[in-house]
């Protein structure tokens, strides 16, 4: 059976869930081999095995990550050139895509970015994909080369299939135009002790009705082991970090529930949560135009509904 | 500095969104289009480091007819000149085409020290061509900035990414994309809606690129879309007026999908 790469997406050796949910789809299409490029890799081996990886390439070179993006796809198209595999999977985050877009390039390949679905019938890859801010469901293939395709969090159940991997070391240099955009310093997203906004199965988002304070959201969130997300404006508004921002500037998130506070529910905001499974809203105003996308809705004050609903979730949980 | 802006007629958002039923492209026909909002940073970066530094703008889109508006907004925010690549055979083009046709286009223009792009059109939304467009022009990819400046021949930027918060640094030239973070774009004034009358706009053919038909467009797409489907409608949710017991009946319908 032919090989199909995933480049695993990890900070350090912690590795997202996303990898594991790539490796379950790589399955369905040949036998996934997971390219592992930096340190970290004795934390990040368990996961792959794990996760059905037959074979790891690794990355060891310090250059490989000193530069932009382009490293990981001179990378990438090096042991694909080797392997001839069936098909390359990355996960659909910024990095990701452009990863996988100057590959298409390389590779003389098909490109398919924001996956939500890998179906995968005699061989043949259909992918779908959700569009103009959710509002289309596309089905496409590719139609030349290796394809090539970036995959958003939460698009397949993670599925445990034990192996235990061959490990190839690469070598890699990068070549001139590679190593041109360094990547001088690095400071790390402070820890909030919640879940990955892109990966949590909840998420409890806040907009300009916090009026900028968000302890209620967050405490609802925690209550629900959810991870917290923010609209534009109460990220301009500077109540929350950009990182956190929900939309079509901000992270597309795919939830099985997201719960909306105080958020109007503007065009660009649904681009970012509008293929969550769950939509909830909380908002003073029964016009806000978030209503029309619920399964369910409270039109209420947030700051009434929240803390009686965090402390009634509590108590159920016991 | 010698700087060119990649700008983007898309639909507009507010709109309603289709594709043609005849071959599953997006429509850009029949709907009301714009400069892709997310262009105008793009636009906006360039104009401050010219303003700071001294140099000229030229932005270039790729797109039919109408695209030309693109070109006649962003020389209304300021700047110099504009180039409009129109041809039939585009249509349907994806973004590996046009990245190529944008790649060729670029080294037509001559030396430039800065590509500046948008980081994702707001119609496809895939934020792949600033990479392509790198890769192919072997210019250092420097994107996704929330902050730049421009000093001794080198770039700087600051990348928020899913790690965090990164400094990336290249010598000039480079190709840049930015996010909405960067700036605020201005609005055109009288002054500069009235010289954008006077400004050239160079309209090329595919030809003049030296990029054949058959390389772009539907036919050359490396991906096909079989279908498109209005999403289902999401049911009729339930709403309820908080008069003390929304909170009960929202954890009951939490506790109902198993959320809790
Ligand atoms: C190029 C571009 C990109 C953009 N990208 C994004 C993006 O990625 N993400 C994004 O979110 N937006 C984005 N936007 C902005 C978007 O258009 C909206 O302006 C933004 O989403 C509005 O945020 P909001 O819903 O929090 O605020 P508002 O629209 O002001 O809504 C606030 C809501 O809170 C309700 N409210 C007020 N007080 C209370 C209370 N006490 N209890 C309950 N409800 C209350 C109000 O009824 C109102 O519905 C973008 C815009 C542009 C032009
Ligand atoms: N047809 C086009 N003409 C000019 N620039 C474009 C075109 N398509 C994409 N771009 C540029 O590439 C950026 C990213 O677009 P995309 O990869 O399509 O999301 C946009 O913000 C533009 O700066």
């Amino acid at each position: 059976m032919a090989e199909v790469l995933v480049l695993v997406d990890h900070v350090g050796g912690t590795v997202r869930k996303t990898t594991s949910e790539l490796l379950t789809i790589a399955r369905r299409i040949g036998e996934p081999s997971a390219v592992f490029i930096g340190d970290g890799y004795d934390a990040a081996k368990g996961v792959l095995a794990a996760f059905g990886a037959q074979k790891v390439y690794r990355v060891d070179a310090a250059e490989a990550t000193a530069y932009l993006v382009a490293p990981q796809a001179e990378i990438l198209a090096q042991i694909a050139g080797a392997a001839s595999p069936a098909a390359i999977l990355v996960a659909s985050s910024a990095e990701g895509k452009e990863v996988a877009a100057r590959l298409a390039i390389k590779l003389s390949s098909g490109l398919v970015t924001d996956a939500v679905g890998v179906d995968v019938t005699d061989g043949a890859i259909t992918t779908t994909q959700s569009v103009f801010a959710g509002s289309y469901t596309v089905k496409a293939s590719v139609n030349r080369g290796t394809p090539i395709i970036a995959v958003k969090p939460n698009s397949a159940a993670p599925e445990e299939s034990p192996s235990s991997p061959s490990e190839e070391s690469v070598a890699y240099t990068p070549s001139g135009a590679s190593a041109a955009a360094a990547i001088v310093s690095t400071v790390p997203k402070a820890a909030s002790g919640r879940p990955e906004l892109t990966e949590a199965a909840i998420v409890v988002s806040g907009g300009r009705g916090t009026g900028g304070d968000f302890s209620k959201v967050e405490a609802f969130a925690d209550s629900l082991g959810a991870a917290v997300g923010a609209s534009r404006a109460a990220v301009d508004a500077g109540w929350y970090p950009h990182t956190s921002q929900v939309g079509q500037t901000g992270k597309q998130v795919s939830p099985s529930l997201y719960v909306a506070c105080g958020i109007s529910g503007a065009i660009q905001h649904r681009a970012g949560m509008q293929t969550s499974k769950t939509i909830i809203a909380v908002n003073k105003d029964p016009e806000a135009p978030i209503f029309e996308l619920v399964d369910f809705g409270v039109v209420g004050d947030l700051f009434a509904v929240l803390p009686d609903a965090t402390a009634k979730v509590a108590a159920a949980k016991g | 500095m010698n700087i060119v802006v990649c700008v983007k007629h898309v639909p507009d958002a507010q709109g309603d969104r289709t594709f043609r039923e005849s071959d599953n492209t997006t429509d850009r026909a029949n709907v009301d289009g714009l400069l892709s909002e997310l262009d105008e940073y793009a636009v906006e970066t360039a104009l401050q480091l010219v303003e700071a530094d001294g140099g000229e703008v030229t932005v270039v889109t790729m797109g039919p007819d109408q695209a030309s508006d693109a070109i006649k907004k962003a020389l209304q925010m300021g700047a110099d000149k504009g180039v409009h690549i129109c041809d039939d055979a585009l249509h349907g083009s994806d973004a590996v085409a046009t990245s190529l046709v944008l790649a060729k286009a670029i080294e037509k223009l001559g030396p430039v020290d800065l590509v500046v792009t948008g980081m994702a059109s707001t119609d496809g939304t895939m934020g792949v061509v600033p990479a392509m467009l790198a890769e192919r022009l072997g210019l250092p990819q420097v994107t996704f900035a929330s902050e730049i400046s421009v000093a001794d021949g080198a770039v700087t930027i600051r990348r928020d990414g899913d790690a965090g918060s990164q400094t990336i640094r290249s010598g000039l030239p480079a190709l840049v994309s930015v996010t909405d973070q960067i700036n605020e774009p201005r609005y055109p004034s009288f002054k500069g809606i009235m010289a954008a009358k006077k400004k050239p706009v160079e309209s090329w053919t595919l030809a003049d690129v030296g990029v054949g038909p058959d390389e772009v467009g539907l036919g050359a797409a490396w991906t096909t879309v079989s279908s498109f489907a209005a999403r289902p409608p999401r049911g009729a949710g339930t709403i309820v007026s908080d008069d003390g017991t929304g909170a009960d009946q929202l954890v009951a319908f939490l506790s109902e999908r198993k959320f809790v």
